[in-house]
């Protein structure tokens, strides 16, 4: 392989970049400031987030950007400006979430913001990436800063908890995906994903090529929280801070699907048959044990982060329908309305936070709607979003996976979507019961300009989505790989 | 009177949704006076926008009228698509005059979150006359769907002690069923154009339109069709309610508020059977006229008559008796659908609009003793007919509607649905017929229960009778249950044209019946040759 280094190369990948360095000049500050000026630093981290964005906006108009670069290692097509747009969404929500919690921890904010922008960094790779090294490393380098983003309270015993069996877990799993990869590498002789996929489309399946896809596969699906590989997630959603698991439930988890859909759709799609039926059980037991074990939930952030795995299960759906172009729109379209859904409950579990740090149960949700109506509202929005009910975005990101698991010809999937779908409706309502039928604490409650803001942008999203789709849908239709 | 420059309908149905906002934005939640009068007026307004239509729609007309039509989602082919025919004529105007009452007769009965409570009612008044109105399954699904929400909330913060379990298997039951619906949907739009599954698709442009998907799917193979038509079946049936999916009713009727009630008994139960005869029918016609499906659902139709009125003879509570009672009466709306013929479908159509008026209207009743007792239970009255005489006049016209005496309304359903089962099988007609003695039975018995003998609970003794709010929202219902009861005409020549469509459509023969033109003349059955296929 020859590694032909082109100037225009550096171009399209300016946005990670620079946000590199954004990063490197945050953990600077960070030692120069200690704990003071944390919101001038979220400031300029919002800031940075904002000129990466409009880098990513001057790189989509390049031409010839969709090829291969770096020696093929990455490509800036259309899919990958999707994801990196979603990403930088879910990065800047984030650092605007957390503004008021990073005040109240006793550490520095810069270090908190500067892990957060790395592993942004990771994701805007993982993204791009079209080799199985590069995706790899990516995928590192987001997870290993989501670790420790993860123990941010060092003190907290829950904090300490959830980042260690993150870490270990991770750990375990990256191992898992390595060692795929390793095996794919041995039978194909080659990292590429173009180059994979040729070979493969003359190439007989053996044996060791599926170990090395089902590794592949086992090592994704811990990423995006799949049964059998989720158990780390409602301890690591319960333990981290919220506003960090806002963030794991949105961001690594698109990134995480942009390498799945991209490995899958490009290097293994002659093997589909194979692995289609895989996904298709998993997608399944994902589905059932992540809406019926979110029924038993009394904390709210449990509860969200089994729902976050029943999503993965829908999502998976999309996965399956690869075939067909819908395959590829459901998941897209299902990303779009799940950032703002879900990161817009988070961000109200975040505002209902009393001490800044503590587990949130349903009750605390009560008698919201007489302290705070906005509030309440917005989170129905987001939990009428979340069960998949019209007009709201979550409902085009259903209707578009069950058409691609029909389309499929996965006719049972679907039925069980729609079921456990049904089935969801009650647990979200919980908390909207919560919220409207309950006596509640009598004060008022009061939010913050930046909460207010973030939860503002997710509810129109959520809603305008909703009621006009179709720039959104129409835009979507052009992200395919390689556009 | 020439309407179609206006966008009519959807100004039908946004009025309401533009008084909630309003509302919302305008008026502060402590002022409740201005609140009621607003939402009252906005509903007065809706129903006069409303009516214009009555004498605006062509009878003999053949397809949708008022037509609006719009692209909303290109990339789907969704379009806003708005039309009705004779059908979905009397059901908005049922929806327009009952969502006025509804939101008239709550004055003194909420007082509590009354901002909330109006624009929840005002909101849904939109939905469910947005649903009716729909001529594209996509944006009609979504109607459909959201209608459940503010539903939902009218029963879980205003309902009674086990509200919020009501609630909830009010919206689960419902959405259980609906999400199947969406399933038939999405397969439907794929068999007309790009296929699914094993099926090849038709290859013609993506669209939703009713119409259009309606002539494609009449030609699917009727393996499909039966596949479709119960995907179809869950979203439908369990909205009606049909036995074995009533279970949801009892509960949300008597803990929904006396407007909720009203509501759901007069228009949501209706978008079942507007479903069924809208799509089920039409669309799925092989399915539909396939004998084992029509024995399922003929079946389940008199196993909800007859089941339906048995459980309501025991009821101890008014309020779940009125609730049982429906049961048993859309089973009839069932039986008269499902022997597709032009009685059968015009007494069906008919009693959904009967059904609406005398069941509305007794909740409404059971809703005015219950702000003075406090109490539904039956066995807490009794002599009522001294203290309140125009109370006990009221209740016995609606309570006579129901049970379908002649000249009130509910005969006239009743009838023609019997005569239009009756040409298809004797037992089915035969078997109906004892739901009627039985629904006699619990009426009459509820009645002398409540009204009859002494006053023996001094509780009672002081009862004030209506006051004259509480007139005005029974006397229009008394009035059409009169009119419809004794000079139905009117609401034949309506719903004809569309019932004639329907039956075409499941290969039934359009022919005027003499014996029914002494009643109605525009009502036909099918020769009695035909009656045992």
């Amino acid at each position: 392989m020859t590694f032909a280094f082109r100037s225009a190369d550096w171009v399209l990948l300016s946005p990670e970049l620079f946000l590199t360095a954004a990063g490197l000049l945050m953990l600077s500050l960070a030692v120069a400031f200690g704990k003071k000026k944390e919101e001038f630093l979220a400031f300029l981290a919002v800031l940075s987030i904002a000129v990466t964005a409009a880098m990513l906006v001057f790189v989509s108009t390049q031409p010839g950007r969709a090829t291969s670069i770096l020696g093929g290692t990455f490509v800036v097509d259309n899919f990958a400006l999707f994801f990196k747009g979603l990403i930088l969404l879910s990065l800047a929500l984030t650092v605007l979430a957390s503004s008021r919690f990073v005040g109240a921890a006793p550490y520095p904010g810069g270090e908190y913001y500067a892990l957060l922008l790395f592993s942004g960094v990771g994701m805007l790779f993982m993204a791009s990436g079209n080799n199985l090294i590069s995706i790899y490393v990516s995928l590192e380098l987001m997870a290993l800063s989501s670790y420790i983003l993860a123990g941010y309270f060092k003190a907290e015993p829950k904090s300490t908890e959830a980042a260690l069996k993150y870490f270990i877990l991770g750990a375990f799993s990256s191992g898992v995906l390595l060692y795929g990869l390793s095996l794919v590498y041995g039978v194909a002789g080659v990292m590429g994903l173009p180059e994979l996929a040729k070979l493969f489309a003359s190439a007989e399946r053996s044996n060791l090529l599926m170990l090395g896809i089902l590794l592949i596969l086992s090592g994704l699906l811990f990423k995006i929280a799949a049964v059998p590989f989720h158990v780390w997630t409602p301890d690591v959603y319960e333990g981290s801070p919220t506003p960090v698991t806002a963030f794991f439930s949105v961001g690594p988890k698109v990134a995480a699907y942009a390498i799945l859909a991209r490995i899958f759709y490009v290097a293994f799609a002659k093997f589909h048959a194979d692995w289609g039926f895989v996904v298709a059980l998993v997608s399944a037991a994902t589905m059932i044990l992540g809406n019926v074990a979110a029924l038993l939930q009394s904390n709210v952030k449990r509860m969200l982060a089994y729902s976050s795995i029943a999503n993965a299960g829908y999502a998976l759906l999309g996965v399956l329908g690869f075939r067909t172009e819908w395959g590829l729109w459901g998941v897209l379209v299902y990303l779009l309305a799940y950032a703002f859904m879900n990161f817009g409950a988070f961000t109200v579990v975040i505002l209902l936070e009393s001490k800044g740090y503590a587990g949130e149960s349903v009750s605390d949700f009560n008698g919201l709607a007489k302290r705070n109506m906005p509030a309440a509202l917005a989170m129905l929005l987001f939990l009428l979003s979340l069960a998949g009910i019209p007009p709201t975005a979550g409902f085009y990101g259903k209707y578009y996976l069950f058409t691609a698991a029909m389309k499929a010809g996965y006719a049972w999937l679907a039925i069980l979507a729609v079921v456990m779908s049904a089935v969801s409706l009650f647990y979200y309502f919980r908390i909207a019961a919560a919220m409207f039928f309950t006596e509640g604490a009598a004060s008022k409650l009061k939010s913050s300009y930046v909460l207010t803001a973030v939860i503002a942008i997710c509810a129109v999203g959520t809603l305008g989505i909703g009621l006009a789709p179709e720039p959104f849908l129409s835009v979507l239709k052009a992200c395919g790989l390689g556009q | 009177m020439d309407l179609s420059h206006i966008p009519i309908l959807s100004l039908i149905t946004y009025i309401p949704l533009v008084g909630a906002l309003a509302i919302v934005f305008l008026i502060p939640k402590e002022k409740t006076g201005p609140i009621k009068a607003f939402a009252t007026l906005v509903a007065a307004v809706d129903l006069l926008v409303s009516l214009p239509l009555w004498w605006a729609f062509d009878r003999a007309g053949d397809g949708y009228q008022f037509v609006e039509k719009a692209s909303w989602i290109p990339s789907l082919g969704v379009n806003y698509h708005f039309g009705i025919d004779g059908i979905s004529l009397v059901l908005i105007l049922l929806t327009t005059i009952v969502g006025l009452i509804a939101v008239y007769c709550s004055y003194s009965a909420i007082t509590e979150r009354q901002k909330e409570y109006y624009v929840l009612l005002l909101l849904l008044q939109t939905f469910m006359i947005g649903t009716f109105c729909c001529l594209d399954l996509f944006l009609f699904y979504v109607f459909w769907e959201i209608m459940l929400v503010p539903m939902y909330f009218l029963i879980g913060v205003w309902g009674g002690q086990r509200r919020l379990y009501a609630a909830i298997k009010f919206f689960l039951y419902t959405l259980a069923g609906s999400v199947f619906m969406l399933l038939g949907i999405i397969a439907l739009y794929f068999y007309n154009t790009t296929g699914f599954m094993a099926y090849k698709g038709l290859g013609n442009a993506a669209t939703f339109s009713i119409e259009k998907l309606t002539a494609v799917a009449a030609g699917m193979p009727a393996h499909l069709q039966i596949w479709l038509f119960f995907a179809f079946f869950f979203g439908f049936a369990i909205k009606v309610p049909m036995f074995p999916f009533h279970t949801w009713l009892p509960d949300a009727h008597t803990e929904a508020p006396t407007a909720g009630s009203v509501i759901l008994a007069a228009v949501l139960l209706k978008m079942g059977t507007y479903g069924f005869v809208r799509f089920s029918l039409p669309m799925f016609p092989a399915a539909a006229s396939n004998s084992r499906v029509i024995g399922v659902m003929v079946a389940l139709a008199i196993i909800g008559i007859v089941y339906g009125a048995m459980v309501t003879l025991v009821q101890k509570d008014m309020k779940k008796l009125i609730a049982y009672s429906s049961v048993s009466h859309l089973g009839f709306v069932m039986l008269g659908i499902f022997a597709l013929n032009m009685a059968g479908v015009q007494g069906g159509v008919i009693q959904m609009v009967n059904h609406g008026i005398s069941t509305g209207g007794l909740f409404l009743l059971v809703g005015i003793v219950y702000e003075r007792r406090h109490t539904r239970m039956i066995a807490e009255y009794g002599g009522l007919a001294k203290q309140m005489p125009l109370y006990a006049t009221y209740f016995l016209i609606l309570a006579l509607s129901s049970m379908g005496l002649p000249l009130l309304n509910g005969f006239i359903g009743e009838f023609s649905i019997l005569q239009g089962a009756f040409a298809k099988n004797f037992w089915w007609a035969f078997f109906a017929a004892t739901g009627i003695v039985l629904g006699a039975a619990y009426l009459l018995w509820l009645y002398q229960r409540i009204f009859f003998g002494e006053i023996t609970n001094p509780a009672n003794a002081k009862l004030p009778d209506l006051t004259l709010r509480e007139q005005l929202t029974l006397a229009p219902l008394v009035i059409l249950a009169l009119w419809i009861g004794l000079y139905p005409k009117p609401i034949f020549d309506v719903i004809r044209r569309p019932s004639e469509k329907i039956v075409q459509a499941v290969g039934g023969t359009v022919v005027e019946a003499p014996a029914l033109a002494l009643k109605a003349p525009a009502d036909s059955v099918e020769p009695a040759a035909a009656a045992h296929p």
